[in-house]
């Protein structure tokens, strides 16, 4: 009987997805609050949020990270709406190079992007900085730019953090009919005057989203931080909560520290929603023509050269002074064919003992956390979209809210969960796996439930009413539908693994350690040379994975997976 | 040979519980064990072991290399990291009950300390030490030995500054001309910069650190990295870092020269041991023999420009040598208590 074995096996799945969800989510979050609200000792206390909110090295770094956030999402939507409207809606040259171009600075995970910088900007080694004294005969100690430093710090972020809200701008902008703008400029109007009254109000929602998301990135991003503040000196929230488990470790105060910071995002999100719930009356319905393109007559190519330049600060320079490094024995000096050197390749893939393991274990965590995730968000979009059993709102909301939880924190309620009994994972590739794929669980699954809504039911009843199972109506009409969303799906959820730094660096141990990981480790004793050979194999790998995805169809989704993929 | 093997752990195992709880009453010493071909046949049956060390990374790969060379059919993974991060990660991996380490080398010689009393050390002393080394260089019950011994000079780029111009010792750097021009590593990374520190807090009072502070510093983590920031022209001058590095970079070719202070110049010993909970026992042990022979402890000095404390060893001609340097004392135990309140500085 086909319809009572239904029913007999949806409340066992209900029961084991949910399971397996407070696993990953639920119970790391869990002890995260009984950690904070302990002491040494285990009794309860509220000390901890005294400290956090008395003392300075703590109040100093949430300062510090709420400067930083607020000028990163003001300087990309500064940014990135002048450019996604020229992208999108004028006639400048090479438009359709520099989108793609911004889309693939994104493959650039933001710590990697801080190291570059690091050899472009250091005061006195970095590359520009001795351009500059070379062309303005400055002495060797006057630096043109210090990038270890708040504003330093602030650049290197946005840098990686307005192709975000370019993608959403230049979206929107795609969609916003172009009868509005046409009736605005047949009433009259200059070209300025209609993209003051109509094209900025109506992109303004989307504005608003994209300052909310660039605004999460800076809060919760771990990698460039790390890299940049700690030499300069101060703190943000995420490294001080990483700081906190350096020796002697303090993981109540870790966790106290790390609330703030998830509140925060929960009710960031809760904003951006509303935000973008509003988006709504751009399009209203109907079917509109393509929207005209704004001639720029004299201004073309110049917007086209500061469009250039723009994209030299996270893509031409970093990559340029990577490279340079990797094939250079001092990354200060620059490359000459006389002094090119494949020392750095040598050393990394042959020499190195840990650069192996760390590609076997990043490999392997890839492709299980892509297919597991992948399968997961199958499951519960499928539970979801067809109200398969009771209770699918549950589900839904589970699978949604690590979307609300910062990397690290993730890393810390992890660690506080599972390195006691009964389940002992720290030191296994376990607990890395469940961070992993609870990382971008929310991703996967939104990218698979939206592909679920695109395929009717009615597809699905016709095969029911024909006598097939519900299984072999699966197997033979639905996950053909889906099977290019489900292949982006799962190479976005591997390249998300690769670069992801931030719960790693909190849950790694030396068996289990990762290419981020080990990139960080490399930073710390400044070997400079290997860090450089290892990121741009990392990219390289990224790219390829990337560039498979998209040829499945999947490229649109781009923006919003990686939007979880901080380093 | 399996059953061999097991008997061999666990007579291993209970000759570290039984040392642990003899050192109180009777502190018998332990035998010198010798490199038998039982230990190699054992190793290489094991086949593998990890190595967790603080010293430079290319001089880890290098020497875990030569051991691979000198024992083919054992693996050795490196793992490197600032000896306070190793501290803490061995630290954790315990409390976690996860043994990943098979021998440890630490620039903070107060972790062997530490690590001796919570009984987390295996004793074995290898025939070379017992014989060779002087006596302040190994414990007594064969817990761990001086496997290197580094400098923390200062330093200067010799094309940014005059030989004549540069700091004579550590009071010099508190000149105003030196203000931010200064790289130093962190003593809470780096054993070799928290054992400096604190026999400079010692020697020169706090008083100098908090000024030193004021000079606007450049602040790197590891021991290894200011001399690679003076090279690369990033800074001036080093406040502190490992001697070695800085002798391996003049052997490049690279603008930078050593300044012996004159108030004494920090010397740090980096003790290895064998772990108790090693996954490799055998491997381990034979690593860290090997490691003391007087062949491994001069490729210390040629491929790594260590000093070593065999006698039989002969130190890199070019440099003084360092019965003519003026070192200060070392103080491991003192290290080992007053470690959280350095690194709270």
């Amino acid at each position: 009987m086909p319809a009572r074995l239904q029913v007999d096996l949806s409340r066992p799945v209900l029961i084991a997805v949910t399971a397996l969800l407070v696993v990953m989510i639920v119970l790391p979050m869990g002890w995260l609050v009984v950690y904070s609200l302990s002491d040494k000792q285990g009794a309860p206390t509220l000390g901890n949020f005294v400290t956090l909110f008395t003392d300075p090295s703590f109040v100093d770094p949430l300062i510090t990270t709420l400067i930083i956030a607020v000028s990163v999402s003001t300087i990309c939507c500064l940014v990135a709406a002048p450019l996604g409207w020229l992208v999108a809606r004028t006639d400048m040259p090479i438009r359709r190079i520099v989108r793609t171009l911004v889309m693939a600075s994104l493959v650039t995970p933001p710590f990697v992007g801080a190291i570059a910088w690091e050899m472009l900007a250091a005061p006195n080694s970095g590359l520009l900085n001795q351009l500059w004294r070379n062309l303005a005969g400055m002495p060797s100690d006057e630096a043109l730019l210090d990038i270890y430093s708040l504003p330093g710090l602030i650049f290197v972020i946005a840098c990686y953090t307005f192709p975000y809200v370019f993608i959403l701008v230049a979206n929107a902008l795609d969609r916003m009919p172009g009868e509005l703008e046409d009736a605005s400029s047949m009433l009259g109007a200059k070209t300025w005057q209609t993209a003051r009254l109509i094209t900025v109000p109506l992109a303004l929602p989307t504005i608003l989203a994209g300052a909310l998301v660039a605004f999460l990135q800076a809060l919760n991003l771990f990698g460039s931080p790390a890299i940049l503040a700690i030499p300069a000196g101060f703190h943000t929230l995420t490294t001080r909560i990483w700081s906190l488990f350096q020796f002697p470790p303090k993981p109540e105060l870790a966790a106290a520290a790390s609330l703030p910071l998830l509140l925060l995002t929960v009710l960031l999100l809760r904003g951006q929603a509303l935000a973008l719930g509003r988006r709504g009356y751009a399009v209203l319905g109907g079917k509109y023509g393509e929207p005209r393109l704004v001639r720029l007559g004299a201004w073309r190519w110049p917007a086209a050269a500061a469009a250039l330049l723009v994209l030299a600060m996270p893509l031409f320079l970093p990559y340029a002074a990577l490279f340079n490094s990797a094939f250079s024995r001092v990354a200060s000096r620059l490359v000459t064919p006389d002094t090119i050197t494949l020392h750095n390749l040598r050393f990394t893939f042959l020499e190195l003992s840990s650069t192996m393991p760390a590609l076997k274990n990043t490999f392997l965590l890839a492709t299980l956390a892509a297919t597991l995730g992948a399968l997961l968000a199958l499951l519960i979009a499928y539970i979801v979209a067809r109200r398969a059993i009771r209770g699918h709102r549950v589900l839904a909301f589970l699978a949604t809210a690590p979307l609300a939880i910062p990397g690290i924190v993730l890393g810390v309620g992890l660690f506080l969960a599972y390195t006691r009994p009964p389940l002992m994972l720290y030191g296994t590739l376990w607990i890395l796996l469940i961070a992993f794929i609870t990382i971008e669980l929310p991703a996967a699954y939104q990218q698979l439930s939206s592909a679920f809504h695109a395929v009717h039911p009615e597809l699905e009843e016709a095969g029911r009413m024909l006598g097939a199972t519900r299984l072999r109506t699966l197997a033979d009409i639905t996950a053909p539908l889906l099977r290019s969303a489900v292949i982006a799906t799962w190479c976005f959820v591997f390249v998300a693994v690769i670069r992801e730094l931030s719960a790693a660096v909190i849950l790694f141990t030396s068996e289990t350690k990762v290419l981020s990981v080990l990139i960080f480790d490399l930073k710390e004793s400044g070997d400079v040379g290997a860090i450089a050979v290892l990121s741009l194999a990392m990219v390289g790998i990224t790219t390829v994975v990337i560039a498979i995805a998209n040829r499945f169809g999947g490229g649109r989704e781009a923006g919003r997976l990686h939007a979880r993929a901080e380093g | 040979m399996t059953r061999r093997l097991t008997r061999r752990s666990v007579l291993a195992g209970t000759a570290a519980i039984a040392t642990g709880s003899l050192a109180v009453d009777v502190k018998a010493a332990p035998e010198a064990q010798s490199i038998t071909p039982a230990l190699v046949e054992a190793a290489k049956k094991e086949g593998k072991l990890s190595w967790y060390t603080s010293v430079d990374l290319p001089v880890a790969e290098k020497i875990a290399k030569a051991f691979e060379a000198a024992y083919p059919g054992v693996s050795m993974k490196v793992e490197r990291s600032g000896a306070e991060h190793i501290f803490q990660r061995i630290g954790q991996e315990a409390q976690s009950k996860v043994s990943n380490c098979d021998v440890v080398n630490s620039s903070d010689a107060a972790h062997l300390i530490i690590w001796k009393r919570a009984q987390m050390l295996a004793s074995y002393l290898p025939e070379e030490v017992a014989k060779h080394f002087p006596k302040e260089h190994f414990d007594p019950d064969g817990m761990y030995a001086s496997w290197r011994v580094t400098l923390s000079p200062i330093a200067y780029n010799t094309s940014l500054v005059k030989a004549e111009e540069a700091p004579k010792g550590f009071n010099d750097l508190l000149d105003a001309r030196w203000s931010g021009k200064i790289v130093k590593a962190h003593p809470g990374y780096s054993g070799t910069i928290m054992t400096a520190t604190q026999q400079l807090s010692r020697e020169l009072g706090w008083r100098f650190l908090e000024k030193l502070a004021k000079q606007k510093v450049m602040q790197v983590q590891s021991a290894a990295d200011p001399p690679k920031k003076v090279t690369a022209g990033e800074r001036a001058v080093m406040a502190d870092g490992t001697e070695y590095m800085v002798n391996l970079l003049q052997s490049r070719g690279e603008p930078i020269a050593e300044v012996y202070a004159v108030e004494g110049t920090p010397l740090i010993t980096g003790p290895s041991a064998v772990m108790a909970s090693a996954p490799n026992p055998n491997a381990a042990r034979l690593f860290y023999a090997w490691s003391m022979t007087a062949e491994a402890q001069q490729l210390n000095v040629e491929v790594g420009a260590l000093r070593s404390v065999h006698p039989l060893v002969k130190d890199r001609p070019e440099r003084r040598k360092l019965s003519d340097i003026k070192t200060l004392r070392e103080d491991a135990a003192a290290v080992a208590d007053q470690a959280d309140d350095i690194k709270a500085r």
